[in-house]
């Protein structure tokens, strides 16, 4: 068990292609940590950087208070899970999960006794003889985590660990891999795109664009609060609105409404500011008649997402989403009024949170 | 329909007359060999078997087919290690010119064991004293494989996705670990492929062996085939065939081992 400390980590490829810019990251002992953001954001380098697989041109990796930026990945004590799994197709799923043993000439006997009890654990007791190609993707994949908790490493890592099932068995492996990762409590950072899976499993989150951090918190924090429109523009399964408006005395004009100033940004607003309000649809109430500090306008498109409707007004020409619970959703066309809630509308300045 | 039918016949005639164009020589030289007397027509066997005991009575044909395997399994196993070798490290570093260089061996060693080197290759082998050595000869054929050897591996390398190098590496494995455990066993079908390919070139090259030794006990089994001649100038068709088709069946055997051990299978293990 052991924390993972970045100091100013960089990563230039040749070519000049700058992948990682000065990054600085700690992930306490034992937490769940998920890198998330768009692809070529530079998560995956900065995972295969922990790893060992790429070297950092500049900063430091220090796991477990021990510098291991030089070291080779196989000294740095941690374990890995690939994307593909790169389970051993030449070996059957006993060989694979003992492999990291064989690296550590364990005797032969005491190895695959050990793979047993852990491919038990993970329920793989009645494949331990398959081949990785007979076996179905959910089943390779817990031989994956299989085979990485076997090497009892201080840290694990995985590279989108779920992008590759199908998406009724993610929902299953998610919360499977969440209650694996708080039984054996070993300091796990993941990789991913999908913000959902970020949200849903992590401890904590880092979101990255372009080689930089745009924000770390947890998945409460960066939902509710962005710091900036791209994390706000990235979180959430239903886009956040992010209107463009001014600050009009003790009050804002987005989209031709009148709204008032969100509880966040009180007392922090100039007056004639260019400013952009951003609210999550779901932190928004509809109604039918006109209401004071709301959007009002026309729906322009009902989508039926369940439990909820998710509505689509058009205010002074600009779109705006709200969601309404089912029954109570209105008809295209009709006159509509969303009202945000003023304890979580956000006021972006610059594009940071003000 | 009519076309159809007329079509139909046309295509199954045509590829009847391709087979028979083909099987023909086959079937004389499973015919011949048991013949007594046999002429250039393919003609029902007497099922003789003086053939082979001539066959056995010549001083050099049973040794130069242990000549034969010899020298290819000889070339097989250093094309194999070395092609496999300098595949791995060009499959997986970078360098710059690096296709370039693997067109260039390409086409060159096309020149290598071709007519066009005949003179300077025989030269090069007198003055390294590998002239009428089984040795020289094995590594003046492994160099003229060895280009299209690396291409063709380095190609099968490419396709293995490195993620299971990767795998192994984080694990601990050391780099000659990494390619014992890992890259060997995933590249099996593309090895065996150039081993039955080195094996079969070697078995019928005529041309180097004849040039570069000049034992006749050292000859392999092609260059032996030359010599079955009678008296007269006359090809010796019993001789000849029987030798012929003692001379293909370790190749024909070969190629149905290697296909059903290897074959060309992927077990999967990578999730696509």
């Amino acid at each position: 068990m052991a924390a993972i400390e970045l100091r100013g980590l960089t990563k230039v490829y040749p070519g000049g292609v700058k992948a990682l810019d000065s990054l600085d990251l700690m992930v306490p002992d034992g937490e769940f940590f998920a890198l998330l953001g768009p692809s070529g954001c530079g998560k995956t380098t900065l995972l295969r950087t922990i790893a060992g697989l790429e070297t950092a041109t500049d900063g430091s990796v220090v796991i477990g208070e021990r510098d291991v930026t030089g070291v080779q990945p196989g000294g740095r004590d941690v374990a890995m899970v690939f994307q593909d799994y790169a389970l051993f197709p030449h070996m059957d799923v006993t060989d694979n999960i003992a492999y990291p043993l064989r690296i550590k000439k364990v005797a032969k006997a005491t190895r695959a006794g050990r793979a047993r009890e852990v491919g038990e654990r993970l329920g793989l007791a009645h494949l331990m003889d398959r081949r990785p190609g007979q076996l179905s993707g959910g089943q390779q994949q817990r031989v994956a985590l299989a085979r990485v908790m076997a090497t009892q490493a201080q840290a694990f890592l995985f590279d989108e660990p779920l992008s590759n099932l199908d998406a009724r068995l993610r929902l299953e492996a998610r919360t499977f891999l969440k209650k694996l990762q708080r039984e054996l409590g070993v300091t796990t950072v993941f990789v991913t795109h999908d913000q959902a899976e970020a949200l849903a499993m992590a401890d904590r989150m880092a979101v990255m664009e372009n080689g930089h951090i745009r924000q770390i918190g947890t998945p409460a924090e960066v939902f509710q609060r962005p710091a900036n429109t791209f994390v706000a523009a990235f979180i959430g399964s239903t886009p956040m609105n992010l209107l463009e408006g001014v600050v009009r005395g003790e009050r804002l004009e987005v989209a031709g409404c009148k709204l008032p100033v969100p509880a966040s940004a009180e007392g922090r607003l100039s007056d004639g500011e260019q400013i952009v309000y951003g609210v999550r649809p779901e932190y928004m109430t509809y109604a039918a008649e006109p209401v004071e500090g709301a959007f009002g306008g026309r729906v322009a498109i009902v989508e039926n997402l369940g439990a909820v409707h998710l509505v689509t007004l058009e205010v002074g020409g600009v779109l705006v989403q709200v969601v309404v619970p089912e029954g109570s959703e209105p008809a295209p066309g009709a006159e509509g009024f969303a009202v945000p809630r003023g304890d979580r509308a956000l006021i972006y300045r610059d594009g940071n949170v003000v | 329909m009519t076309r159809f039918v007329l079509g139909r016949i046309g295509f199954y005639t045509l590829i009847a007359v391709l087979l028979a164009f083909f099987t023909v020589p086959l079937l004389w030289l499973a015919a011949a060999p048991f013949t007594s007397n046999p002429t250039y027509e393919v003609s029902l066997p007497d099922f003789t078997v003086a053939n082979f005991a001539a066959i056995l009575e010549h001083p050099y044909a049973l040794g130069s087919l242990y000549n034969s395997l010899l020298l290819a399994v000889g070339t097989a196993v250093l094309v194999v290690l070395l092609a496999a070798l300098a595949a791995y490290a060009l499959s997986r570093v970078r360098l710059p010119g690096r296709d370039a260089l693997l067109y260039a061996l390409l086409l060159l060693s096309s020149i290598i064991t071709g007519t066009a080197a005949m003179v300077p290759l025989f030269q090069l082998a007198v003055e390294l004293d590998l002239i009428d050595s089984q040795l020289g000869l094995i590594l003046i054929l492994t160099g003229g494989l060895l280009p299209a050897a690396v291409f063709m591996l380095k190609d099968f390398m490419d396709s293995t996705p490195k993620s299971y190098e990767e795998s192994a590496r984080v694990f601990g494995a050391s780099p000659l670990q990494i390619v014992g455990h890992v890259v060997v066993p995933l590249v099996r079908p593309g090895l065996a492929t150039i081993a039955v390919w080195s094996i079969a070139n070697v078995w019928g090259n005529f041309l180097m062996p004849y040039l570069l030794l000049s034992d006749i006990e050292k000859q392999p089994g092609a260059v032996i085939m030359f010599t079955l001649y009678t008296e007269g100038g006359q090809a010796n068709l019993p001789l000849l065939s029987t030798f012929g088709l003692l001379y293909s069946v370790p190749v024909v055997l070969m190629y149905l081992f290697v296909s059903k051990k290897y074959g060309f299978r992927f077990h999967g293990g990578i999730k696509r």
